[in-house]
């Protein structure tokens, strides 16, 4: 019994874990699809993550504190389309300056605000997301195998955890089966062939991103109200590129990349677990190194374990529509 | 008097300094199909794409039926009945035929009845107009003749009454070509207006009742087309006479100088795309390779060039072994053994487009006397070497300093010339010469490569162009699916028999 509750542990927390790394891959799949590179999703959800909490503090509910990491996360997407669609500039500079921006700017606007260097006061329990237990959960709790699946592991998460999941056949159906992801596939694979078929392409391009910054104010909501009660430094920890591995791992699909995210989300889980354990024949392994799984794991399965990923046709082309 | 469909007045566009369309007007009226021609770079294009609404005039006005219209984007076109086929395929190629044509013009949020309903009204028609297109097939896996009709097919689903063509008959086979020509005579005896860009005038005298002429940016001249000929339209078109025949004397051929033996070659997707070739050139003999694009001449040019790798069979020069499966020459071994090598690709691997035109001259002979001396760059040497040559070749603007990018294509493929043909090479290999040549530029280079020929050189070429092959050629072989699938000498051989060669049914 021991055993099964230790894997319905695992997953329970494997699904908790990936929930920000699956916002952000959603995220990535709007921006990219429509042709532009998104690395700034590391930036952006640290930045939501600062704005939430500092909202939800001041003004006192969480879900008005989410709405302003929104706000701001689809200004900061608006200005990564400014400099790299409409400008025509370098999509990766244009991340690389939205992410090192944002790492000094939150942590000296807390200084500022709050006297502590990247650090935001903690929340109460008004200010933050609680975790929501399903109905009869405690009920059903003894019925064997039902019991486990659903009482331990799929109640007791987070707003977010659910929506994340959600996220995932909204966005494939949005994609896949509607006229405005018919043509976000075709924006990032022949931009001229929008244009000729009487679409805006930059338009086109705007609007990709702006889904991709409220989709991305959710991962860093999550990280700040929900599973921690404050925001501090650098809290987004490489979560950020971590997705965008896992959405490129996922050939920019939104299953395959969901996927992605669990295997990330679990190898995660499974660090955290194997910490100080005694392995059978093994003995305990070095922390540093079980810590270090998540990271081995996307440098091993990007570098050619996947194969050949196909990107986007157009992606990190500026549309040059006259010579 | 009939009133035209489509009436330009005063149209002028540019781009930065260069003005691309100067003053132009235009009338084309309805039910014909009127031909506009003129050479690269001489605005056809620019023009065109301003009717479709993809390029915005700076000056001028557009009526279409007697009413002036303002064109935004090429919705404002696509509404007002206009539809254009790009010279490259503005189709998404992993989009099936369905979602290409649906594009932009879903008529519904979310797929459902409206997709259906387009479905069946396509597939009524491509039955009417004999199409016989599969709407579920993805792009990427169509032919080039098919990916064409898509895009005629996407301009008449979005009610298209003028449809323009720019250049479509480059990358076709003869028997393709006339198929095309088919489909539009049938468009056009419905009522529909069809304007045809080219800057071949067999098509022109073919298919067109009225004609429009443009040189660097202006219209030059309209008239009937049973009022003209090539030879006046060539004029026209360039602003002198030009010999539209490549002057060619019977030369006595030397002996064998080049061969290759069971040639086989794989691209970088591993995919064998050369399969047993064998070919020898005398010297004095110009071979030509004819065959529709991607059947294997460029890997065929490459490994014959030391820039890929041979798989099984070799190659011999003057009866030595030069490259096998094991060992190669690299291309500098090559050029030092007299083999020289006009790339197809001339932007890719012929030059440099950011460097300046003398370094781009020098390229390959920059660390030899007397352009370089113990490491350092003789500037003064290259610099006259360079305008001299530049001088004998024609090459316009006559100034070393300026960067290569800013020359015309014709221009750019005579710096490449130069450089090839100054050390008088024994073989010289030259994939596609004049693509994307203005034809005042073409006549220079067929007299240059003529010119190497009788003085004993033995020439591989390669062109897509069968005109070119046919005007230059001694002998030709054709290839399909990386087989050598005719050989012929060039006396009495048609396009037409050429053509159903290229299309592999020979």
């Amino acid at each position: 019994m021991e055993f099964l509750s230790d894997i319905a542990s695992l997953i329970n927390s494997t699904l908790r874990i990936s929930t920000p790394l699956v916002f952000a891959a959603m995220a990535g799949i709007f921006a990219e699809r429509s042709g532009v590179i998104d690395f700034s999703l590391e930036g952006k959800m640290l930045m939501a993550a600062f704005v939430a909490a500092v909202g939800s503090y001041y003004l006192g509910n969480p879900w008005l504190g989410l709405l302003l990491a929104i706000i701001v996360c689809v200004c900061l997407s608006m200005l990564h389309g400014f400099a790299s669609v409409t400008h025509k500039g370098d999509q990766v500079v244009s991340c690389v300056a939205i992410n090192i921006l944002i790492i000094g700017l939150t942590t000296a606007l807390a200084a500022a605000w709050f006297g502590q260097a990247g650090l935001t006061p903690t929340l109460n329990e008004d200010q933050r997301f609680l975790e929501i237990n399903l109905p009869f959960a405690d009920v059903l709790r003894e019925v064997p195998i039902i019991g486990i699946i659903y009482s331990d592991i799929l109640s007791g998460h987070y707003v977010f955890v659910y929506l994340a999941y959600l996220s995932v056949p909204i966005v494939f159906w949005i994609v896949f089966k509607t006229s405005f992801g018919l043509r976000l596939r075709a924006v990032g694979e022949n931009p001229s062939a929008v244009d000729t078929a009487g679409i805006n392409v930059f338009t086109m391009r705007y609007k990709a991103l702006a889904v991709n910054g409220v989709l991305i104010a959710f991962a860093g909501a999550h990280l700040s109200t929900a599973v921690n009660a404050n925001f501090f430094r650098e809290m987004s920890a490489g979560r950020g590129y971590l997705a965008l591995a896992a959405m490129i791992f996922g050939k920019w699909h939104p299953k395959t990349a969901l996927i992605a995210c669990l295997l990330f989300g679990f190898t995660d889980a499974l660090q955290i677990r194997l910490q100080g354990v005694e392995l059978p024949a093994i003995g305990e392994i070095p922390v540093q190194l079980i810590q270090a799984l998540p990271y081995i794991l996307t440098v091993v399965l990007l570098a050619g374990f996947v194969g050949k990923a196909i990107a986007p046709n157009a992606i990190g082309q500026p549309y040059i529509k006259e010579r | 008097m009939v009133s035209p469909i489509l009436e330009l007045t005063n149209i002028n566009k540019s781009f930065g300094h260069v003005q691309a369309n100067k003053n132009i007007n235009l009338k084309i009226n309805k039910g014909t199909i009127h031909g506009i021609i003129g050479e690269n770079g001489a605005g056809k294009s620019t023009l065109m794409s301003i009717v479709f609404g993809l390029y915005q005039a700076n000056s001028g006005s557009i009526k279409i039926n007697g009413k002036d219209i303002n064109l935004r984007s090429p919705r404002d076109s696509i509404i007002n009945g206009i539809g254009m086929v790009h010279q490259h395929f503005m189709l998404v190629e992993n989009f099936t035929v369905l979602e290409n044509i649906i594009l932009g013009f879903e008529g519904e949020t979310v797929f459902g009845e409206k997709l259906a309903k387009a479905k069946e009204d396509l597939e009524k028609l491509c039955e009417n107009y004999n199409f016989n297109i599969d709407l579920d097939a993805t792009i990427a896996d169509l032919s080039v003749g098919f990916r064409q009709r898509v895009e005629i097919l996407k301009s008449l689903y979005r009610g298209a009454e003028i449809l323009i063509l720019d250049e479509p008959t480059g990358v076709l086979t003869p028997q393709e070509v006339d198929e095309l020509f088919k489909i539009l005579r049938s468009l056009r005896d419905e009522g529909k207006t069809i304007v045809l860009i080219t800057h071949k005038l067999i098509e022109i005298m073919d298919l067109t009742s009225e004609v429009s002429v443009m040189r660097q940016g202006e219209m030059v001249g309209h008239t009937k087309t049973k009022d003209t000929d090539k030879e006046k339209l060539a004029e026209m078109m360039v602003g002198r006479s030009v010999l539209l025949r490549v002057d060619k004397k019977e030369t006595k051929k030397g002996e064998v100088i080049f061969k290759v033996n069971n040639l086989s070659v794989k691209d970088d997707l591993d995919v064998i795309r050369v399969k047993n070739v064998n070919l020898e050139i005398r010297s004095g003999e110009i071979l030509g390779i004819a065959g529709v694009t991607g059947n294997g001449q460029t890997e065929l040019l490459e490994a014959l060039s030391g820039i890929r790798k041979v798989k099984s069979g070799n190659i011999e020069l003057f009866g030595e072994k030069i490259s096998d499966q094991d060992n190669f020459l690299n291309p500098r071994m090559l050029k030092e053994k007299g083999l020289a090598h006009v790339p197809e690709d001339r932007q890719r691997m012929g030059l440099i487009s950011d460097f300046k035109a003398y370094e781009n001259l020098i390229f390959g002979y920059h660390d030899q006397e007397p352009f370089s001396k113990s490491a350092l760059l003789n500037s003064k040497e290259i610099t006259e070497y360079s305008s001299k040559i530049m001088q004998e070749y024609d090459v316009r603007p006559n100034s070393p300093n300026l960067i290569t990018s800013n020359f015309s294509g014709g221009n750019q493929q005579k710096i490449i010339l130069s450089r090839e043909l100054n050390e008088n090479p024994k073989v010289l290999l030259v994939g596609q010469p004049t693509r994307g040549v203005d034809i005042g530029a073409i006549e220079f280079i067929h007299q240059r490569l003529i010119h190497m020929r009788d003085k004993g050189a033995a020439i591989l070429l390669a062109s897509v162009e069968l005109d070119e092959i046919l005007s230059l050629s001694d002998r030709i072989i054709v290839m399909f699916d990386g087989k050598i699938v005719g050989e012929k000498e060039n006396e009495n051989v048609t396009d037409r028999e050429l053509g159903l060669l290229m299309a592999g049914v020979a």
